[in-house]
C-alpha cells in the first residue's frame, strides 16, 4: 500500500462526508489562519520600521542632555528608551528654563568631539527647537513645528527636497529670516500656487515672525508617531529655519540635543557608548545637574524589533491555542470515523492489511485534513494579515517562514492527533471488527 | 476418500486436536471447540454445517487465520499457522485465504475494480498486473460490465459475486465462505452457488460454511459440528441437485 494510494483513499473518505470534514477542517483553519495573520502583521510592522528607521539613518547617534537626579539608580549605558522618554518629557514640561547656558551641549564641546572622534564622526547636526505654533493668511492656517537647524540636518534626516533648496551655509551666517516647509503646509497655505519666494507669518509660542520659503520638503510621516491620530487638517509638520536664526529667538547658546551621523562601517551602537562616556567625563564630570546620554538607531531598531517579536510570540501561543483545540477536533472525528468504519477496518484486516497498514491510512487522512485545513487557513491568515496591515497604513508582507512553519506545523497536529486514532484502529481484532454492527 | 487418494492429493487444511476456550481461568470459561480434527484435501468443496452456537463461527475464525487454537495445531498449506505473528497472520490471509462473507463486506465508496484489487494492493503486486487480474476475475463472474461500480450502486447478488472475485485475487489456497447466501434470495443464492461450483471444477479448495442443509448437500462432503465437537461427517452429491 504506498503512499499514493493511501492518499487517494483519504480524498475518498473525505469527499463522502463532505460537510463533516470541513468542520473539522475549521479548528485547523481559524488556528493556522490566526498564526499566519498575525505573523504577517507582524512581519510587516516590522519590515515597515526597519525601512523607516533605516531612511532617518541607522548611523545615527543622538546625545541629548539629562539631569543627574534621574539616573542615580542607572549604571549610565545609552538606554536608548529612557532617553527617548527624557527627552519626550523635557519637552511636554517645556522643560527648557531649568538648565542655565552652561549646561547645554556648546559649540566648542562638538568641536572638540568632532576633532577626537575624527575616524568615527561624518558629521554633527546640531538643531534648536523653536516651539510649536502656526501659520496663518486670513482664513488659511497650518499648524507646525518650528526647529533651527544646521545645513547636514537635510542629510542626517534623509529630509527630501521636493522644490528650491535646502537651508544653505549663508543663511546660517546672515542668520536670514528664510524657511523650508513641507508640502503639506504649501498645499494649505498656497493652494495650486507657487510658493517659492513667498512670505509665511508663523506664530510659535506667542511669538510672531516672518519668514521667506525658499524650500519645499516632502512631509513623511514620523515613525514613532501613532499613525493618523491628527486629521489631515491639522496635521503639523515641521518648519526649517537657520540654526542661527532660531538661537536669537530662543536665545539659546548650546543645544539640548545633537545628531552624529557616523561614518559608514562603524558600529553605531558601539560608537554611542564611547561618545557618552567621553562627554560625561570630559564636559560633564564637574557639572552638578546634567550629564548626557546617547543611544543610536541602531540600538532603537534592536530593541522595537526585539518588542515586537516578543509581542508576536505571546499572540502566537494564544493562536496556538485555538490551533490545539483544531487538533481535538481532528482527533475526535478521527476516532467518530474509526468506530463508524469498524466493519471496513475489519474486512481490511481479512483481507490482509497489516496492523501498521491500517494505521497508516487512518494517519495520512487525519493529515490530509490537517494539511487542506492548514492550506485554507494560510490564504486566510494571509488576507487577514493583508487587510490588518492596510488599515493600519503600512505595506504588508507575508511571511514566508510563517507559511512554511504552518504548512509543517499542520502535518504535524495530523501526525500527532491522528496517531491515537489509528493506532485504535490498527489495533482492533479482526473477529470483532468484522462482526460489528 | 480413499487411502491412496490421500497420498497422491496435497493436505491443505490439518486441524489437529483443535480446541478453543474462552474466558480461561474465569468463572464463565467455556470451550467453543473441543479437540477437532479436519483434513480437507486440496480441490475438495467442503461444507461445515450446525446450528447457531454449534463452534462453526470459532472454526472458520481459525481456518481463516484471524484467530489462534487454545490447543490444537492448524496447519495450512503445510505452514503451523498456530506459531506465526499477528504480522505473518496478516500475511497469510492476504495469500492463502479468499474469504467471501454473509454480508458481502465490499469496501464502500470504492468500485469493484479497486475491491478486488485491494488484496493485491495489500500483496505489492504493481498496479497494472493487480488491474489486469482484477479485469480478468470480474470478467469470470459476470460482471465485467460493472467495473466502476459503486458497491452501493449493486445489487446483493452483484455484490456477492464482487466479492468472490476479490477472494481469488491472490489465487489463494482456498476459499472461505461464511453464509455466502445468507443475505440473498433463492436465484440468486443459487446463481452465486453456481460460482462455486465454477471455481470448483477448475480445483479450488472450497470451505462452505452454512446452516442450510439445501446448501450443503451440493458439497463433497459435509461436516456436522454440534455444541464444539464434531458429530457427523459424510458425503454430498458435490452437484447442483434438487433445482432447475
Amino acid at each position: 500500500m504506498n503512499l499514493l494510494e493511501n492518499i487517494r483513499l483519504a480524498f475518498g473518505s473525505l469527499l463522502s462526508n463532505k460537510m463533516r470534514a470541513i468542520l473539522t477542517m475549521l479548528g485547523i483553519i481559524i488556528g493556522i489562519g490566526a498564526v499566519i495573520g498575525i505573523m504577517t502583521m507582524g512581519q510587516s510592522l516590522s519590515g515597515y520600521m526597519s525601512s523607516t528607521m533605516q531612511d532617518i539613518g541607522v548611523n545615527n547617534v543622538t546625545i541629548s542632555l539629562q539631569a543627574k537626579e534621574d539616573d542615580d539608580q542607572r549604571a549610565g549605558s545609552g538606554n536608548g528608551m529612557d532617553a527617548m522618554r527624557q527627552q519626550m518629557l523635557a519637552r511636554l514640561m517645556g522643560g527648557q528654563d531649568e538648565y542655565t547656558e552652561k549646561d547645554l551641549i556648546s559649540e566648542a564641546m562638538l568641536a572638540n568631539i568632532e576633532q577626537y572622534f575624527s575616524d568615527e564622526i561624518d558629521y554633527i547636526s546640531v538643531t534648536d527647537s523653536v516651539g510649536s505654533g502656526s501659520a496663518t493668511d486670513g482664513r488659511k492656517y497650518a499648524n507646525l513645528s518650528m526647529m533651527g537647524v544646521g545645513t547636514d540636518y537635510a542629510n542626517a534626516n534623509n529630509v527630501e527636497m521636493k522644490a528650491g533648496r535646502f537651508i544653505t551655509e549663508r543663511d546660517l551666517e546672515a542668520g536670514k529670516k528664510v524657511a523650508v516647509v513641507s508640502e503639506k503646509l504649501v498645499g494649505k497655505m498656497f493652494g495650486g500656487t507657487d510658493p517659492l519666494g513667498e512670505q509665511i507669518h508663523v506664530t510659535t509660542d506667542g511669538k510672531p515672525g516672518t519668514y521667506t520659503i525658499v524650500g519645499v520638503y516632502w512631509y513623511r510621516q514620523d515613525v514613532m508617531a501613532i499613525p493618523s491620530t491628527a486629521s489631515e487638517k491639522n496635521l503639523s509638520t515641521n518648519v526649517y529655519i537657520p540654526l542661527s536664526t532660531a538661537n536669537k529667538i530662543t536665545g539659546n547658546q548650546g543645544s539640548q540635543s545633537v545628531t552624529i551621523i557616523t561614518k559608514a562601517g562603524y558600529d553605531s551602537a558601539a560608537f554611542a557608548k564611547e561618545a557618552e562616556d567621553y562627554f560625561n567625563n570630559v564636559f560633564y564630570s564637574r557639572n552638578q545637574n546634567y550629564r548626557v546620554s546617547a543611544f543610536s538607531m541602531e540600538s532603537m531598531l534592536d530593541m522595537m524589533t526585539d518588542m515586537l517579536n516578543t509581542l508576536q510570540v505571546a499572540i502566537a501561543a494564544i493562536a496556538a491555542i485555538a490551533l490545539l483545540v483544531g487538533g481535538i477536533g481532528v482527533m475526535n472525528i478521527m476516532l467518530v470515523s474509526i468506530t463508524e468504519r469498524t466493519r471496513e477496518i475489519g474486512t481490511r484486516k481479512a483481507l490482509g492489511a497489516t496492523n501498521g497498514v491500517i494505521r497508516m491510512q487512518f494517519i495520512i487522512e487525519a493529515m490530509i485534513i490537517c494539511l487542506i485545513g492548514g492550506v485554507i487557513g494560510i490564504g486566510f491568515g494571509i488576507l487577514i494579515g493583508n487587510i490588518g496591515a492596510s488599515i493600519l497604513g503600512f505595506p504588508a508582507e507575508a511571511s514566508l517562514f510563517a507559511i512554511m512553519l504552518a504548512t509543517g506545523f499542520s502535518l504535524a497536529i495530523g501526525l500527532f492527533f491522528g496517531y491515537y486514532p489509528a493506532n485504535k484502529a490498527a489495533k482492533m481484532d479482526p473477529i470483532d471488527a468484522l462482526r460489528y454492527e | 476418500m480413499t487411502e491412496s487418494a490421500e497420498t497422491q492429493v496435497k493436505t491443505i487444511i490439518d486441524l489437529r486436536d483443535i480446541t478453543k476456550s474462552y474466558f480461561i481461568g474465569h468463572p464463565n470459561e467455556f470451550q467453543a471447540l473441543t479437540r477437532v480434527n479436519i483434513r480437507i484435501m486440496q480441490g475438495e468443496f467442503v461444507s461445515v454445517v450446525g446450528e447457531s452456537g454449534s463452534g462453526k463461527s470459532t472454526l472458520m475464525n481459525i481456518i481463516g487465520a484471524l484467530d489462534r487454537p487454545t490447543e490444537g495445531q492448524y496447519f495450512l498449506d503445510s505452514l503451523d499457522v498456530g506459531l506465526e505473528s499477528d504480522y505473518e497472520l496478516s500475511g497469510v490471509r492476504n495469500r492463502k485465504i479468499g474469504f467471501v462473507f454473509q454480508t458481502f463486506n465490499l469496501i464502500p465508496r470504492t468500485n469493484a475494480l479497486m475491491n478486488v484489487e485491494l488484496p493485491m494492493t495489500y500483496a505489492k503486486i504493481p498496479q497494472r498486473e493487480r488491474q489486469e487480474r482484477a479485469k480478468y476475475l470480474l470478467e469470470m463472474v459476470g460482471m465485467g460490465d460493472r467495473m466502476k461500480h459503486q458497491p452501493n450502486e449493486l445489487s446483493g447478488g452483484q455484490k456477492q459475486r464482487v466479492a468472490i472475485a476479490r477472494a481469488m485475487a491472490n489465487d489463494p489456497a482456498i476459499i472461505l465462505a461464511d453464509e455466502p447466501t445468507g443475505a440473498l434470495d433463492s436465484v440468486t443464492g443459487h446463481l452465486v452457488m453456481d460460482i462455486f461450483h465454477k471455481l470448483h471444477e477448475k480445483g479450488k479448495t472450497i470451505v462452505l460454511i452454512t446452516h442450510s442443509q439445501e446448501l450443503a448437500e451440493e458439497t463433497e462432503r459435509i461436516i456436522t459440528l454440534r455444541d464444539g465437537e464434531v458429530t457427523a461427517e459424510r458425503k454430498g452429491s458435490g452437484k447442483k441437485v434438487g433445482r432447475t
